[in-house]
């Protein structure tokens, strides 16, 4: 395995502190790996003896699948640990399921976990790389990077690029690593949504925050939507799921205020009807299964790097 | 009866007295006196204080030792063995033990552990309501004839108005003391931290100022409503401590309280998601800090408390949201307030005395705190130079969920005496 100059952490925990230049390096990888996405004979020997856990202490389709068959397609044996089947549910804490996977010499942990912080606590922790896959409202470091490979798709360079992130902000881990991502690629980051949910303290994190639709929308680039998270947030933050849809819901009238090309983004699961219209969702402007796709890519490329970082780190250290 | 003291050559810090100067201090059968007979200083104890701070002892409102209930986390043994460490020769003990200290038979169990076990002095304070449950009140009448010094609910407090005001009426007929950690708790729910920009862009639910405001404002006006006497424990956010100087401009009996970590710490500490920062009230930003220092020295806050809360490690060797709220501080209230405000040129080392000692005493009523001739022989020296690492195997505490655990620190006690007894003696 080679490594890149430009890319040395075994753990990806969150974009906050990832250079753009480390952007670059993963976006790169990943689109050599997505060439080969479509051959008929799928599987690369980069991870090949290589055993990675999914630990998944909460619910996922999208991000659990997406790193079981990145990691396959890298020809790494999978196993993914689901919290309500696990002996977290007996009592266990995270560090000793954690280290307990570690003895039977594991290589990578991928985490999804329902607090904050969860994966920069167990990178501490453990010795093998750890993948955050979402760490409660805090960060989602490969959907940051997933979507902004696909902006870079469709827009090219995204300096000076208009993008509007919509929904449920205060919640949202993908929100966060989207901030982060894409200011540090110089676009410029409007939030918004509902007072209640987009708090105007997230421009202290440079981007804009705006509860006027129609202006937030008007000469966006692009509008990536998110879901509204009934499960995280207590039921004081807004009326009703009807009341959003009639206030921000992104339907035909309103979508008619973006720009001819401006493209359409929502990181999944999708409520339809209630934050996207449904023809919207389907639409052409819609790049929601790119995104998808991008996603296994994306994976592929911080499964690798992390990888050979983690062997890198382990040779140093014989010698 | 214990032997004479002779404590030489140390500075005398007696801020209720306005003393400060270098001076011999002498105790004999356990009370502090003008001075020795040439029989009794041939049979002195003798402490070369040279270059050291000799004060009044420390008294420490504000602390949670665990027993019964929690002897893992803290007793009344290592809990007063930290005290005296620190510098400490009186100690407030919370009710919030298991079961909780809301009926005689308990506050009775309390004092007779305190009785066999503890070196320094502890009081012992009793539950507001039954349960600490916030929903009726609990025999505070009984909870003082068994000796409670202050009634309290802390680290919460009851959330219907109609409770609190009745508590404070009910107690005021005693004159007793009441001791309020309040928060809306409608405000903060799930929070684990301040609510700010950092809560923002760690995603971690914020509490906000609000929160303690509300509560801070309910306990003045219902100080104003009842005539009770009302201390406001913890107080952390800046914006309540402009109410609070309110509140004293308007004559009301009202007291406050800061800790060691929220005169020194801020919300920025969370990014490492280390629950070693987590605590109750949260640590909130610099602008609070700065409120909090200018309080303290304009006296709109009266004294230093260390709300000492023990934890042990593997509960807090978890994530962030599972971790429990608190800080131990008893060991580390002396070094952290000489770094935030004598080194940092806020205030002078008499000051702190007054924060450390005299003030609290004045709260409780209690005829201590001064080094009058006559009064109890609860003396600290100290030595405000000395460097020492925060070590969980040297600290006397059964817990180390300190935020300064591992750094260096300057300024330790070397001798504590308790009504005259050495209960701490660290000659170099």
């Amino acid at each position: 395995m080679k490594q890149s100059a430009n890319w040395t952490r075994k753990h990806l925990i969150g974009l906050e502190n990832v250079k753009p230049s480390e952007i670059d390096v993963i976006h790169d990888t990943a689109r050599s790996f997505r060439k080969t996405l479509g051959r008929s004979v799928k599987k690369l020997p980069s991870l090949r003896g290589k055993t990675l856990v999914n630990l998944f202490m909460e619910p996922s389709t999208r991000t659990r699948l997406a790193f079981e068959l990145a990691a396959k397609r890298l020809s790494a044996d999978v196993i993914s640990i689901i919290g309500q089947s696990s002996s977290l549910t007996k009592g266990e804490t995270l560090k000793d399921t954690a280290k307990n996977v570690e003895a039977l010499n594991a290589d990578m942990i991928v985490l999804r976990h329902s607090c904050a912080g969860s994966s920069l606590y167990l990178s501490n922790v453990v010795d093998v790389p750890v993948i955050n896959a979402g760490d409660g409202a805090h960060e989602h470091p490969t959907q940051g990077l997933l979507d902004s490979f696909t902006l870079r798709d469709h827009l090219g360079e995204l300096k000076g690029k208009k993008i509007t992130i919509l929904g449920d902000i205060l919640f949202s881990r993908v929100a966060r690593s989207n901030v982060f991502a894409l200011t540090k690629l110089g676009a410029h980051v409007t939030l918004a949504g509902p007072a209640t949910l987009v708090p105007s303290g997230f421009t202290t994190l440079g981007v804009e925050v705006c509860h006027d639709l129609r202006a937030a929308l008007a000469d966006a680039d692009a509008v990536m939507l998110l879901r509204i998270q009934h499960e995280r947030q207590s039921s004081t933050h807004f009326p009703s799921l009807g009341e959003y849809t009639s206030m921000f819901g992104l339907n035909q009238n309103r979508a008619s205020w973006l720009k001819p090309d401006a493209i359409i983004m929502h990181p999944g699961p999708v409520n339809r009807g209630v934050e996207l219209d449904s023809a919207l969702a389907d639409s052409k402007r819609s790049v929601i299964l790119n995104q998808v796709t991008n996603g296994l890519a994306i994976r592929m490329a911080v499964l690798y790097l992390c990888g050979v970082a983690s062997d890198l780190e382990k040779k140093g250290k014989k010698k | 009866m214990s032997e004479p003291l002779w404590i030489q050559g140390g500075r005398i810090i007696d801020p209720a007295n306005s003393r400060d100067e270098e001076a011999d201090l002498f105790a004999l059968d356990g009370k502090i006196v003008e001075t020795l007979s040439e029989g009794e200083r041939s049979t002195a104890r003798k402490i070369d204080a040279s270059g050291q701070i000799v004060c009044p002892g420390f008294i420490d409102l504000h602390s949670h030792f665990r027993e019964p209930g929690q002897s893992q986390k803290e007793t009344i043994r290592s809990g007063s063995l930290a005290a005296a460490a620190g510098g400490y020769t009186t100690v407030v003990i919370m009710p919030d033990v298991s079961p909780p200290a809301d009926n005689a038979g308990v506050i009775q169990y309390i004092l007779d552990a305190v009785a066999k076990h503890a070196c320094v002095n502890i009081l012992v304070t009793g539950c507001m309501t039954q349960g600490r449950a916030g929903d009726n009140l609990a025999p505070i009448g009984s909870l003082k004839k068994t000796g409670v010094v202050a009634i309290t609910d802390s680290p919460d407090s009851p959330q219907n108005n109609e409770i609190m005001r009745r508590t404070l009426e009910y107690a005021g007929m005693f004159d007793l003391l009441i001791m309020e950690q309040g928060r809306d708790r409608s405000l903060t729910e799930g929070a684990t931290m301040h609510e700010g920009a950092t809560s923002l862009r760690l995603g971690l639910h914020g509490s906000p100022r609000a929160a303690e405001d509300l509560s801070v404002s309910r306990a003045t006006v219902l100080a104003a409503l009842t005539g009770a006497r009302v201390h406001l424990q913890c107080i952390s956010s800046g914006s309540a401590v402009d109410m609070i100087r309110r509140a004293k401009s308007r004559g009301l009996k009202v007291t406050a309280e800061v800790t060691p970590h929220h005169l020194s710490l801020t919300d920025e500490t969370m990014a490492s998601y280390d629950p070693r920062y987590k605590t109750n009230p949260p640590l909130r930003e610099e602008w609070d800090r700065q409120a909090l220092i200018e309080g303290l020295l304009d006296g709109t806050i009266d004294c230093i408390a260390s709300d000492h809360e023990p934890h042990v490690d593997y509960e807090k060797d978890v994530e962030f949201d599972l971790a429990p709220f608190g800080v131990i501080g008893l060991e580390t209230a002396l070094p952290i307030c000489m770094a935030t405000l004598v080194r940092g040129d806020a205030a002078e080392l008499t000051d702190l005395v007054r924060f450390l000692s005299t003030n609290p005493a004045r709260i409780l009523e209690l005829d201590k705190g001064h080094l009058s001739p006559g009064a109890e022989a609860d003396v600290t020296v100290f030595d405000p130079d000395e460097k020492w690492v925060v070590d969980p195997d040297t600290m006397e505490s059964l817990s180390a969920n300190s935020p300064w655990l591992g750094e260096e620190l300057r300024g330790k006690a070397t001798h504590v005496a308790v009504k005259g007894n050495l209960v701490l003696q660290r000659d170099s």
